[in-house]
């Protein structure tokens, strides 16, 4: 044995004290400071709020079914889709994402552990507390917030309960614990990706899903101290009344739009970029082949990272934004679709000409390749000014976001899971069970979400409890793909559990797949590597057969 | 061989194109009716953005389409594909046609914004760019033309008021000229509202405690809808408004006639729910903000 790479990464070289060796279920649900147990925390918190998500999703798609608002009264509605927006992405996407790549990003650079492992668990075990402190507004006086997933002022500053403690308080609250889990996360990742890779992980030997992660962290560190900031005012605005941005007191209602969104463009980025990761990592193994352009791949990712900070004006085109800010703005939203688009050119010429095996993770990756096609050419629309001005607030753009978070994000977070669910539990998953899950959830999205794009350009807007009656057709389709997408995720959550239980036991590397998380036993054991691995060669080298790490003996040779 | 190739590439590309010129063709009818010299410039544009969106969305699924139906493994074929990394050519070519693509596409919107000049919340800076191509439609929008009407807007929870400041008319119904620009001074009393007329295309966020200048050129008679397109409130979704558009006489009819009746309150939903508030399956009681007063107003519908 050498110590070189224990040198090189003495953070975690040596017993974690906190590393307890217990495998049990209990694990779970303790303050474990090992990065895997809190990757598979933070997935399962996260896909349980994915329901409770759906569940408000529901709500909403029953009382549009019919024209009319008969369903629930108009206030329950307008919590409705306030909770779902609010919970689907601080609930399901950032925490599912951040739980990968705690999962996945020390495995894949050869590290032990993450740099700082405390702060990791104290990081996850904040979500639940913003998830239930959330819950806990539906039983205050007046209810959950109804300001919407943006929580524009003077709206959200309107409080009609008169209470202090109120529900826009509670949802003020939560993000503001949210966004510091977020930052811990953020520092956390940086930290070790640049830190703590095994020796000869170059950056251009790190897989495209780490690329992804860094990208993605790196705009939380500049983008979410903004959006606190708003929020921290926003709080004062309505608890102590300062007047940052009530116009009736002399503030500028505006000005919060820019706190929010120059944070929450780029956070859709911090979700979209760890799924192209995904998608990175999953089509070289199903098609066989070394993914196509990886320096471009990665280096785009960084790219896109750059241009989200500069495009946060485009949700603002109609708001009190002048015309030369709104042309400024357009040029920049376009140029993202340039880095999106190596990206997507790179996976097609990946599969191009390959050995396609069709599983699970290759058919719910494929489906969220062509959905996010769909989605960037929708994205392209929005961005040119005189296009959106008919459009915005309207369904139209519910659906291109839909398409997005939905048919991409959420289809690459399946995908995920059923690539790695063997490496993560030791056991298969059922292959027909996964087939039928697919099927269902890509019927169930085009049906739930391509007839917004009709009902946007007819007029519809976004955020209503009931309509004109022209509108009811596609509704209708809409909300039985909603209610079939809800059903969609039967066959999934059974596979889920049953499998883990009694699934065939896996073997190290079911999937034939290059990278250093396969090379370890499925569970991998506590610290990962006995020995840190010394990588070689680049990722991918599907039909090069390279050895990706080097033998115990010629470790001396390399570095 | 190689002929072979490169002809049946030229065959579905011409495919590609020509379906894809006829969905553009298509989007037309995926809109409301024009009533704005604003929407045939928007329909336009959106007719374009179609064309090209069909194009590459075709010609990426048939691509991954091919593959998935002819390059699959075979069940014990456990080879791996071709080992290729990357192509410089392959990879330049398709970060340049992307980029002329979106400075295309940056060009034209930035023309058709300009002579809509709807002004919205500030000045227009009306640029005339040399590259500005003679539009069939520009005459309504000529920057020279004065709008001849000038109406105000108010938007309150949950109501629309319009005012004819020289007939000394209010109403809760939008009249406007035919084939004439009008002027709008919009404000709001409380919230962000947003002026959203999707028959005109044309949509404006009404920011409180200021004055937003808007401008357009309604071209067809009939009943149109506005409605409130950012988020109010409780009421949101009852906040709309008819849109009249008539000839000029009857435009002129109308407000003499109007400007003769004595103001009374209007009907209006939100209030009418708000005392109600028995809707609903399901009640939990949630207070929601109260509905400012009934608009006093000469005309109502
Ligand atoms: C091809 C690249 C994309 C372009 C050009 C684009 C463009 C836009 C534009 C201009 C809007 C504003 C629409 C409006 O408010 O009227 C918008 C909305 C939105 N986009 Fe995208 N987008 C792209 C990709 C994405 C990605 C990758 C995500 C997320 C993972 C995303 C998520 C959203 C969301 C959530 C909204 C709605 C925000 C809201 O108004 O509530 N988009 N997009
Ligand atoms: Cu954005």
């Amino acid at each position: 044995m050498t110590n070189i790479s224990v040198k090189d990464i003495n953070i975690t070289s040596g017993a974690n004290p906190d590393h307890e060796a217990g495998t049990g279920w209990k694990r779970y649900f303790s303050f474990s400071t090992d990065h895997k147990v809190i990757g598979i925390q933070y997935i399962v918190t996260a896909f349980v709020l994915f329901l409770v998500g759906g569940i408000f999703a529901m709500v909403i798609r029953g009382e549009l079914i019919t024209p009319e608002s008969d369903l629930v009264d108009r206030t329950v509605y307008n919590a409705m889709f306030t909770m779902h927006g609010t919970v689907m992405l601080f609930g399901w996407t950032f925490p599912v994402l951040v739980g990968f790549a705690n999962y996945l990003v020390p495995l894949m650079i050869g590290a032990r552990d993450m740099a700082f492992p405390r702060l990791n668990a104290v990081a996850f075990w904040m979500v639940p507390v913003a998830a239930i402190l959330l819950m806990a507004s539906f039983f205050v006086p007046g209810g959950p917030a109804q300001a919407g997933w943006w929580s524009y002022p003077p709206v959200s500053l309107q409080n009609p309960s008169g209470q202090l403690i109120n529900g826009q308080f509670i949802w003020l609250l939560a993000v503001a614990v949210s966004g510091v889990s977020s930052i811990m996360g953020a520092v956390n990742f940086v930290t070790t990706i640049v830190k703590m890779r095994a020796p000869g992980m170059t950056f251009f030997r790190m897989p495209l899903f780490v690329w992804a992660v860094f990208s993605a962290q790196i705009i939380q560190l500049f983008g979410l101290p903004a959006l606190t900031a708003g929020a921290v005012m926003l709080l004062f605005d309505l608890t102590v009344g300062t007047s940052f941005f009530d116009p009736a007191k002399g503030g500028n209602a505006v000005l919060f739009q820019h706190f929010f969104w120059f944070y929450s463009h780029p956070a859709v980025y911090v979700i979209i970029l760890p799924v192209f990761g995904i998608f990175s990592e999953i089509f070289p193994v199903y098609a066989r082949k070394p993914l196509f352009g990886y320096r471009v791949v990665a280096i785009s990712s960084l790219l896109i990272a750059g241009v989200s900070a500069l495009v946060w004006v485009h949700h603002m085109y109609v708001s009190g934004t002048p015309g030369w800010m709104r042309l400024i703005f357009m040029l920049t939203t376009m140029f993202v679709s340039v880095p999106t688009g190596i990206k997507v050119f790179a996976w097609v010429a990946t599969i191009w000409g390959g050995k396609l095996r069709l599983n699970t993770p290759m058919l719910f990756a494929l489906g969220g390749l062509i959905l996010f096609v769909f989605a960037g050419i929708t994205g392209i629309t929005l961005s040119s000014v005189p296009l959106d001005i008919h459009v915005n607030n309207t369904y139209y753009v519910v659906g291109h976001f839909h398409y997005v978070l939905y048919g991409t994000v959420t289809m690459g977070m399946f995908a995920a899971i059923y690539h790695w669910f063997p490496k993560m539990t030791g056991r298969m998953y059922n292959e027909g069970w996964g087939q039928l899950h697919f099927w269902l959830a890509f019927i169930g999205t085009n049906l739930n979400f391509f007839p917004m794009h009709p009902l946007g350009l007819q007029g519809m807007l976004r955020r209503v409890s009931s309509y004109a009656p022209e509108y009811e057709f596609w509704n209708i389709v809409a909300s039985l793909g909603g209610f079939l997408l809800g059903m969609s995720t039967l066959p999934f959550i059974l596979n889920m559990i049953a499998s883990w239980m009694h699934g065939k036991p896996a073997p190290e590397n079911p999937w034939r797949a290059i990278g250093l998380e396969w090379l370890v036993s499925s569970p991998p054991p506590v610290e990962n590597f006995e020995e840190i691995p010394v990588v070689i060669s680049e990722p991918y080298g599907y039909g090069k057969s390279e050895p990706l790490v080097a033998a115990a003996g010629e470790v001396h040779n390399h570095k | 061989m190689k002929i072979w190739n490169v002809s049946i590439i030229i065959v579905s590309a011409i495919a590609l194109t020509l379906v894809s010129l006829w969905i553009g063709q298509q989007a037309y009818s995926w809109l409301p009716p024009q009533a704005a010299a604003e929407s045939q410039l928007i329909d336009d544009l959106f007719s374009f953005l179609v064309t090209l969106g069909a194009f590459i969305f075709l010609g990426v699924t048939a691509t991954v389409i091919y593959s998935v139906t002819f390059h699959r493994a075979g069940k014990y074929d456990f080879k791996d594909g071709p080992p290729i990394e990357g192509n410089i050519t392959v990879e330049v070519v398709w970060t340049v046609i992307p980029i002329l693509l979106v400075l295309w596409i940056a060009g034209y919107s930035y023309q058709v914004y300009d002579q809509m000049a709807i002004r919205g919340p500030m000045e227009v800076v009306h640029l005339h760019t040399p590259m500005g191509m003679e539009s069939a439609y520009a005459a309504p929008m000529d920057s020279s033309t004065k709008p001849v009407e000038n109406i105000e807007v108010n938007a309150k929870q949950w109501a629309w008021v319009f005012r004819y400041p020289n007939q000394g008319v209010t109403s809760t119904e939008l009249h406007l000229p035919s084939d004439r620009r009008v002027h709008l001074a919009m404000q709001s009393e409380d919230v962000i509202h947003g002026f959203y007329i999707p028959a005109f295309r044309l949509k404006q966020d009404i920011i409180p405690k200021r004055t937003i200048d808007f401008e357009f050129t309604p071209i067809r008679v009939g009943k149109y809808r506005l409605t409130d397109s950012q988020f109010s409130g409780a009421y949101f979704a009852t906040m709309q408004a008819n849109v009249v558009v008539e000839s000029a006489e009857d435009y002129d009819k109308w407000l003499a006639e109007v400007a003769t009746h004595k103001p009374s309150p209007a009907p209006n939903q939100a209030a009418a729910e708000y005392t109600l508030q028995t809707k609903g399956l399901i009640k939990t009681g949630w207070p929601a903000v109260k509905p400012a007063q009934p608009p006093l107003v000469n005309y109502s519908n």
